[in-house]
């Protein structure tokens, strides 16, 4: 089992943690493999920020990811990007109120959420990208809710934790809530034109 | 000699490699760093800084490298463990001081990431371009000692062993990391204190008077004296004599030039460092280091997969290289074929050892990424024909 991901957004809205968290959780709390790198660049400041993830519970050879298995576009320039680099039939995950989709995403499977909404709701903007490692996880099951959680509570000052264990939970919640409606329910949701694949 | 603790951040870690290279520092007991920050190694620096002042010890941000290669050699004379850390532009500017402490004996580490050249090139881009230059780069004759890692795990566990072969040798030693290790992020195993063997330093068992401070001590290696501890320095970069004192005449040269490559190529089996496997019954063996190992990997894979029998030579320590191990290795297959991050460097050495006993196919790339597997594995193809 070897999954190449990929998480993006503008700077500030905490990819990098997103992925780190992730990568975290698996090499570390599920005793799997995980190889995180980042791109480095001038458009890093104030523009897209990414980080990818290649996931195996063999160890990962290879660093880059090339074709990925799951995007998580975060801003609409991130979606642009790096949507192309989605192979056929993989799966994209959005924040629902910053990417408009387009006909790059017709033959993916594509979930919403209102990140940055929710996190709003909680309280404090900057957590959306906990929102979004949980519904990740719900979403696609690559990463363990509880490994995931473990890896939360590495990575955030104690005074956030529960903020930041809250906003996962709504996230994945959210997440459980979207599947439960069917797996077409995202793409018809999110309005993707043109027939979406199942 | 065990790790000091108090240094030692034991346990599980994702962190990335220039972070790992730091923790290895402080676990091998490097107490000071000079450097003038450059992508891709400033993470490691910019960690020690954050870090020295938690166990004593102190970073100095230089005015540039010429200043940090030189002031790293002071501290050592000051009797503290050193090092440096830079990427190819900044290497560049640092060759005379490396060819100082090759002459001064000065055990001190050098850390190079590499990244895309010639010149700034490729600042946030991996390469494996500076190889070479970790051999030959300073002016005058002279051997170090390199060391390539291929994961952040590596650029822990094998800073700790430069700085003790560092030591053991009086070797300046480079690290040879690339932009891809070092801002790769994976799982690092930092082990408890009582575990991590450091090589003492080869400190004065005779005292002031009758010290000699470039006497060839055990394995032609001198023993070392420190600034303030009585004994008299005198260090320079002329040739010298026993005392250390400036000795311009050929006899002084032929002993002190002599001596330095002795005792490396006296250590010649215990520097090949290497990952070996299946080269039994291969008929093509794949020679890489650094990152392009993992990558040589899956095209060994691949090629197995397609019935081939191909071996794996991962070098851990490039220089010196591992001659004796190519040429009967050379002796028994078709091919070697060696991929790298630069347009063919290593690869000649290759095949200075292999001495036409087989084919060497060099896959050369010019770095900013890494290499396809698919074009290591149709070097490994035409090889096994």
């Amino acid at each position: 089992m070897l999954k190449e991901l990929r998480i993006a957004g503008f700077g500030g809205q905490g990819v990098i943690l997103a992925a780190h968290i992730l990568g975290r959780a698996v090499s570390i709390h599920e005793g799997g493999y995980a190889t995180m790198t980042q791109n480095y660049g001038p458009e890093a400041r104030g523009g897209a920020a990414s980080a990818a993830l290649v996931v195996s519970d063999q160890p990962v050879l290879y660093p880059y990811a090339v074709s990925l298995d799951v995007l998580v576009a975060m801003s609409s320039e991130a979606y642009t990007r790096f949507v192309p680099e989605v192979r056929e039939g993989g799966m994209l995950l959005v924040e629902e109120d910053l990417v408009p989709l387009d006909q790059k995403a017709q033959h993916l499977r594509v979930y919403g959420i209102p990140a940055t909404r929710l996190a709003e709701e909680l309280g404090k903007k900057m957590v959306l990208n906990v929102i979004m490692v949980g519904f990740f996880c719900a979403i696609t099951g690559i990463v363990v809710r509880d490994a995931a959680m473990k890896s939360v509570k590495d990575a955030v000052p104690a005074r956030f934790l529960d903020l930041n264990l809250k906003a996962f939970e709504r996230g994945y919640e959210y997440g459980v809530e979207l599947l439960a409606k069917g797996p077409a329910k995202g793409e018809q949701q999110m309005a993707v034109p043109q027939e979406a694949e199942v | 000699m065990k790790a000091d603790q108090r240094c030692v951040m034991t346990g599980t870690h994702f962190i990335n490699g220039d972070a790992a290279c730091c923790e290895g520092a402080l676990s091998a007991g490097a107490r000071f760093a000079a450097g003038y920050p450059i992508t891709p190694s400033t993470e490691i620096v910019e960690r020690f800084a954050a870090r020295a002042p938690q166990v004593g010890g102190l970073f100095i941000q230089m005015e540039d490298e010429l200043a940090s290669s030189i002031a790293i050699q002071g501290m050592v004379w000051g009797g503290q463990k050193s090092f440096t850390v830079t990427s190819g532009p900044g290497y560049s500017l640092m060759m005379e001081h490396i060819g100082l402490a090759a002459i001064s004996e000065t055990p001190c580490v050098f850390v190079d990431v590499q990244r895309g050249g010639p010149s700034t090139g490729l600042p946030t881009l991996p390469a494996q371009g500076d190889m070479m230059q970790a051999r030959f780069g300073s002016h005058g004759d002279y051997v170090t000692i390199a060391i390539c890692p291929n994961s952040p795990q590596e650029c822990y566990d094998l800073t700790v062993k430069c700085f003790n072969l560092a030591e053991k040798f009086r070797v300046p030693v480079m690290f040879m990391m690339d932009e891809c290790v070092g801002h790769m992020t994976e799982k690092v195993v930092i082990p408890p204190a009582e575990e991590i063997d450091l090589y003492p330093r080869r400190h004065a068992s005779k005292p002031p008077g009758e010290f000699q401070l470039f006497e060839a001590g055990e394995e032609l290696v001198p023993e070392m004296a420190h600034a303030g501890e009585g004994y008299k320095l005198y260090v320079t970069g002329l040739t010298h004599d026993k005392r250390g004192y400036p000795a311009l005449n050929p006899a002084a040269q032929r002993e002190l030039v002599g001596r330095l490559f002795e005792k490396i190529r006296r250590a010649q089996d215990e520097l090949t460092m290497v990952e070996a496997e299946g080269l039994e019954d291969a008929d093509v063996v794949v020679v890489s280091y650094g990152i392009t190992s993992r990558v040589a990997q899956k095209a060994i894979q691949a090629a197995r997969d397609k019935g081939l029998k191909v071996g794996k030579l991962r070098l851990i320590c490039v220089w010196p290289f591992p001659e004796k191990l190519i040429r009967e290795l050379a002796g028994k297959v078709k091919a070697l074929v060696m991929p790298e991050l630069n347009m063919g460097q290593v690869v000649l050495e290759l095949e200075r050892c292999a001495g036409g006993q087989c084919k060497v196919i060099g896959v050369p790339h010019p770095g900013g990424t890494v290499h396809k597997p698919v074009e290591i594995l149709e070097a490994i193809e035409r090889g096994a024909r």
